[in-house]
């Protein structure tokens, strides 16, 4: 192996990546872009939820009720209707989610039986918002209850005696907020680095092949190896840096707290970047055209990273034989290593097994690449 | 670059196989130090697959070739760092500019660092592409490209240099110019082996091999070629009527063959003596009496087209 060629090789591509705008959009511009687009689109969170309110009562004690959701943070009122037509009309045309009816003769029931009923409709058709929605509703109306029957107690002079047998006192570790976009934009981050590292490579050998340099560089003196190590220097470096860039959105842009070291990081992202960019140069290997590769490279990189990789969809409720899958998508390793990173503050050591498993995946493919060039024609 | 003992190039009964096509077939000569060596024939014959194999870029399917006093079975690498290979098809960069094409090049073949700035400066000069160092590649015209390629194949000072067809699709004076430097890479010593379509390039040989279906049909210099393969003189026809004068004089006793070149027909005869005016006398009693003759010294493609057509009829290996 002679490092002359190899840097002679990387020389070559950095001159070619600056000169093509194609590849510096894709080395600059796309992990910006997939940053914001994919860092604002993916937000599990509920909040402002379109509601829609019916007084049929109409007194101070339905409008106390009502102002609560009003004033939640969780529920914007949307619409004020007076009929039950134009709730079925608002949750038909989706303007609003939910919809809280106080039924007529509320007030009198409380008085009388000391206890009343309100109804909460509900748009099921996302069932995951729509659960935590109602959700949400129902402790809002708790805590309405709640007043109702302390204000009752009070009335009648009695002691107020808050007894409660067993109480919960849970404090939640990592992400004390419980900001889904916590956990959610580093996985942004594994998902926006394999996208822009397979793409990067699987460009470089299909350009040699369509561009005709092939024919007189296999008849040159330099190795498979001097040419894969030449061609992934430069696309690493750059890689780096569009990760650097990456992680810097997340904690200065995204507010995403960052509590490990950044040596954990890099090292950890060096891997990863290894086996997307081995990703790349393999497909770029095996297709012999530009477009062709890096179609190829986008379907190989994002699908099962953005399905597979627990990056938003919890892998531990995939069914088992999805979650056999995978451990197949090495994007599944960095995600997990990510997150932890970031809000664990997790080191390499408690990492072991998704880093061991991450190395060892750069390992084998780092091999296949290397092996799937051959220096001939036929 | 280490002198090899026997001739630079030898070639022992290569063949080549795609599938049941066979692309080569027993192919044998050798090439000598500083030996021009052309391979003429048409498209299709076995040309650039001969040279690829020689380059190391196919396997053959039999047979044993040795390169710049390597067998490149043995060492396809130790072969690469000797040879120079300039492809059909312009295969340099585009977007690297003429010193960045050389530079890269250079650092490929390993050319030591302290000499590369001065060997660049010698093949730009050689190339004659001063003024055009930092210019991308791909606004250069054809012949400027053709010498940037010539140099960047020669950077390493290759003992051997290989021309698949170098001079298609450029201009005559480019070409002049292009085959200058040929001869004087060959003054230093570089085996040179050229393939080329251009009959009158034959000409600027040492020697030329006879490529047709894949089998080597005639192997000499020019000039031996074109005495002996003919096997007989040469005879201009200018007539009328190309086409029947054609039927008419294949069956002159003493004509041997007989084909258009041109706006004439060019017969292969025994000896022009006697055979011509028995043509004349053959046509004038056909009613094409202004028919004029005249001995001619045969041309680069007289010797193809006959040997070409030879070797069709022949079934036995036609090899010198």
């Amino acid at each position: 192996m002679r490092v002359r060629r190899i840097i002679a090789i990387a020389r070559k591509e950095v001159l070619q990546v600056v000169r093509d705008p194609r590849s510096l959009m894709i080395a600059l511009l796309l992990p910006l872009m997939q940053m914001f687009m994919l860092g604002y689109g993916v937000n599990l969170d509920v909040s402002h939820i379109p509601l829609c309110t019916v007084d049929q009562e109409g007194n101070q004690q339905s409008t106390d009720l009502l102002k609560r959701f009003s004033a939640s943070r969780y529920f914007d009122v949307r619409a004020v209707a007076t009929t039950l037509a134009e709730v079925t009309r608002q949750l038909d045309a989706g303007g609003c989610q939910l919809a809280v009816v106080v039924p007529r003769g509320f007030s009198r029931h409380l008085a009388d039986e000391g206890a009343a009923t309100v109804q909460v409709l509900v748009d099921g058709t996302d069932s995951n918002t729509a659960t935590i929605a109602a959700g949400y509703a129902g402790a809002v109306i708790a805590g309405y209850s709640n007043q109702v029957q302390l204000d009752a107690i009070h009335r009648r002079g009695g002691q107020i005696q808050t007894l409660t047998p067993v109480s919960v006192q849970s404090r939640v570790w990592f992400n004390e907020d419980l900001e889904s976009s916590y956990f959610i934009i580093p996985g942004v981050v594994a998902l926006v680095m394999a996208i822009v590292g397979a793409q990067l490579t699987s460009l470089t050998i299909a350009r040699e092949w369509e561009r005709g340099t092939m024919e007189v560089l296999v008849s040159t003196p330099v190795t498979p190896l001097e040419l894969m190590l030449g061609k992934l220097f430069p696309y690493f470096a750059i890689g780096l840096f569009d990760a650097a860039m990456c992680l810097a959105l997340a904690v200065g842009w995204f507010h995403v707290p960052f509590r490990g070291t950044l040596l954990t990081l890099l090292a950890t992202t060096s891997l990863f970047l290894m086996v997307v960019l081995c990703i790349g140069y393999y497909v770029s290997v095996s297709i012999r055209s530009q477009v062709g590769a890096s179609q190829v490279a986008l379907i190989l990189t994002m699908l099962p990273t953005t399905l597979l990789s627990g990056f938003s969809f919890p892998i531990e409720q995939m069914p088992r034989f999805v979650q056999g899958v995978t451990y197949l998508v090495s994007a599944r390793y960095y995600v997990t290593i990510l997150k932890a990173v970031f809000l664990k503050g997790s080191s390499v050591v408690e990492l072991a097994v998704p880093v061991a498993c991450l190395a060892l995946y750069a390992a084998v493919l780092v091999t296949l690449a290397a092996r799937s060039f051959r220096k001939t024609l036929d | 670059m280490d002198k090899p003992a026997g001739p630079p190039i030898v070639v022992d009964r290569l063949s080549k196989r795609f599938g049941s096509f066979s692309a080569l077939d027993g192919v044998s000569f050798d090439i000598g130090r500083g030996e021009i060596m052309g391979f003429l024939g048409p498209n299709g014959a076995g040309k650039s697959t001969l040279i690829r194999i020689l380059c190391g870029l196919l396997r053959p399917s039999s047979g044993r070739a040795i390169v710049a006093g390597i067998d490149i079975a043995d060492d396809p690498e130790g072969v690469r760092q000797r040879i120079g290979y300039m492809s059909q098809k312009f295969s340099l960069y585009g977007d690297l500019s003429v010193v960045e094409n050389l530079r890269f090049f250079g650092g490929i073949y390993g050319v030591p660092s302290r000499l590369l700035d001065e060997r660049i400066r010698r093949v730009v000069e050689m190339a004659d592409l001063q003024g055009r160092e930092t210019a991308l590649v791909s606004t250069l015209a054809g012949g400027w490209k053709q010498r940037l390629a010539l140099g960047c194949a020669i950077l390493h000072r290759p003992a051997v240099l290989f021309l698949d067809e170098p001079t298609s699709g450029v201009d005559p004076g480019s070409r002049r110019r292009f085959w200058n430097l040929i001869h004087d890479l060959s003054d230093d010593g570089v085996s040179v082996l050229v393939s080329t379509h251009y009959m009158d390039e034959a000409e600027y040989c040492m020697r030329i091999a006879l490529i047709a279906a894949g089998r080597l049909i005639a192997l000499g210099t020019p000039h031996d070629l074109k005495q002996q393969s003919i096997g007989g003189e040469l005879l201009e026809l200018e007539c009328d009527n190309l086409g029947a004068a054609l039927d008419l004089v294949a069956h002159v006793p003493g004509v041997k063959d007989a084909a258009v070149f041109g706006n004439a027909l060019h017969l292969l005869v025994d000896k022009v003596d006697p055979t011509a005016a028995a043509v004349r006398a053959r046509l004038a009693e056909h009613g094409l009496p202004s028919a004029r003759t005249r001995q001619i010294a045969p041309s680069m493609e007289d010797m193809f087209v006959h040997l070409v057509r030879a070797s069709r009829t022949a079934t036995a290996g036609a090899a010198p």
